[in-house]
């Protein structure tokens, strides 16, 4: 049979040589594979003093962005529940009322937004549908819980301080839609 | 009698410390073939790590199980401990030490039998095995103390064999004077290497080394003679292991590396004969060890009919033949045939 990828190798169950038979010769050949093994250099990451810099597009736990002026971006279209594969996203509309524009950039916005972290497979779909700008996934990790309830991230979890800002500059998604 | 209970307590303080920081260093050594860094948390290198897992054992629940023979299952570690520290005791760690009210002899005891107490001891260590094993009433308990134990019966023969071709050589059992035969660089290696290739292979299949290690094989038998073992007494099991991987590396370089001999030690004399003599027998007996956890860490393990296959069909007729060259050649150069 012709070989597609030239690197099939021709197997055989011819009995083992004399030399083969001492076993020795191979066994001085693996300990001096195992010896050069001795001067390389390790791969070790000492972990909790250094650590791995993420990807840029790495997607961990997600944040709800505000623009400059600190109002929300989410306008509770509801685009990124529906582009949710794994239904993680729910969210409760509401209407802006007087007095309110500082926090809500337009007129309707998320009273409740909530993310199931257990259930996020963290895809990445609802950044790309998000027309707003207002989610993103960030290179922050989701900690552990003990209880399953805990996992389910409100508002409170989700949106950004203004004293802490996420950078998501990094993000391939960022500004793709403004440009358009 | 001070002299020789003062060097017990040193040569048990050195064994059990040797073994300790064996575990250590079987880390780091595993490690460095696997470009890893090993244990570097407990202390400046992790130097502190054995005494870390120590008090672990210490502290974990000394456990019973209920089924099983309780004295037996406590009486097992505590053979095997006993019996490998025991064998210490014939090791001729250096030369005299010169004092003004007499020589100190660096040795317990120079039994004129000292290579058969030797072999003799090591095979009751396997009872710790075996009863280990058998009172846990467990059967990959059981399974890797009927490993262990035919395994020992094995590859005792050609061990006791290979041994046979020293002795023949040097004229004497006692390790003293098998070491005096040694003198300077006049190693038992040069002229006996393939006895030493078969005691070698044997003392790793003693010792249930790898690739020998088929009475603990975790793939097979869930860790075979020790499953049921926890807290110290597993760490018993496991240190009587270090502690024989230490005094059968001391064997071996006694029986062919010349012991603590080493060339130009014509020109010293006196305690830097015995102090130099000494450093020696250490250097060979922690290259040994080193050499036996690199192949740990370098062969995979036999399957069990290899090993008896390899004991039985392989080393044994080796040993004999080389055993009945050996006798030919003293035979001739002594002159029996003329």
């Amino acid at each position: 049979m012709q070989s597609l990828s030239n690197r099939s190798k021709v197997v055989s169950d011819k009995p083992m040589t004399f030399m083969e038979k001492l076993y020795l010769p191979a066994i001085l050949g693996g300990m001096w594979i195992t010896f050069t093994h001795l001067f390389r250099k390790h791969n070790t990451l000492k972990y909790p003093e250094q650590t791995k810099a993420f990807a840029p597009v790495y997607r961990g736990m997600h944040v709800l962005k505000r623009d400059e002026q600190g109002r929300e971006n989410c306008t509770a279209c509801g685009l990124c529940a529906v582009a949710c594969p794994a239904e993680a996203i729910t969210m409760v509309a509401n209407e802006r009322e007087q007095g309110e524009e500082h926090l809500y950039r337009e007129e309707k916005y998320a009273e409740i937004y909530e993310i199931n972290m257990l259930r996020c497979i963290f895809c990445g779909l609802c950044e790309e549908a998000c027309p707003k700008e207002a989610i993103f996934l960030t290179d922050r990790l989701v900690p552990t819980e003990y209880e399953r309830a805990d996992f389910i991230y409100g508002k409170d979890k989700l949106v950004e301080s203004m004293d802490y800002r996420i950078d998501i500059t990094d993000r391939q998604s960022t500004g793709k839609r403004t440009e358009k | 009698m001070l002299e020789k209970l003062i060097l017990v307590g040193i040569i048990f303080t050195i064994s059990l410390v040797i073994a300790m920081y064996a575990t250590y260093f079987e880390r780091k050594v595993a490690a460095w073939f696997q470009d890893r860094i090993g244990p570097d948390r407990a202390g400046p290198f992790g130097l502190l790590q054995p005494l870390a897992d120590g008090v672990k054992m210490f502290l974990k629940e000394d456990f019973i199980p209920r089924n099983s023979d309780k004295w037996l299952f406590i009486m097992g570690p505590g053979i095997a401990m006993f019996t490998s520290l025991m064998t210490s005791t014939i090791i001729p760690w250096g030369p005299d030490i010169v004092t003004a009210s007499g020589n100190i002899v660096l040795q317990v005891a120079d039994f004129d039998i000292g290579i058969l107490f030797i072999l003799g001891v090591v095979s009751v260590g396997v009872y710790g095995i075996m009863i280990g094993g058998w009172a846990s009433n467990n059967k990959f308990s059981l399974f890797g103390a009927i490993r262990a134990s035919s395994q020992m019966i094995s590859y005792e023969l050609a061990m006791g064999i290979s041994v046979i071709t020293i002795v023949m050589m040097t004229g004497s059992l006692s390790l003293r004077d098998i070491t005096e035969a040694q003198h300077g660089m006049n190693w038992n290696i040069f002229y006996q290497p393939l006895a030493f290739v078969i005691f070698f292979v044997c003392s790793l299949a003693e010792l249930n080394r790898a690739p020998f290690d088929l009475a603990e094989c975790e793939s097979e038998l869930i860790g075979g003679y020790h499953t049921e073992y926890g807290s110290m007494k597993l760490g018993f099991f496991l240190f009587a292991e270090y502690v024989g991987m230490f005094i059968s590396s001391a064997v071996i370089s006694i029986l062919f590396f010349g012991g603590y001999n080493f060339p130009g030690m014509d020109s010293v004399e006196g305690n830097t004969l015995a102090v130099l003599g000494v450093v020696a027998l250490f250097v060979k007996i922690f290259f040994f060890i080193f050499v036996i956890m690199w192949i740990r860490w370098t062969l995979p393990r036999f399957r069990f009919d290899q090993l008896m296959h390899l004991g039985w069909k392989r080393l044994i007729p080796l040993a004999l033949i080389n055993l009945l060259v050996t006798g030919l050649v003293i035979a001739f150069t002594s002159g029996w045939f003329n």
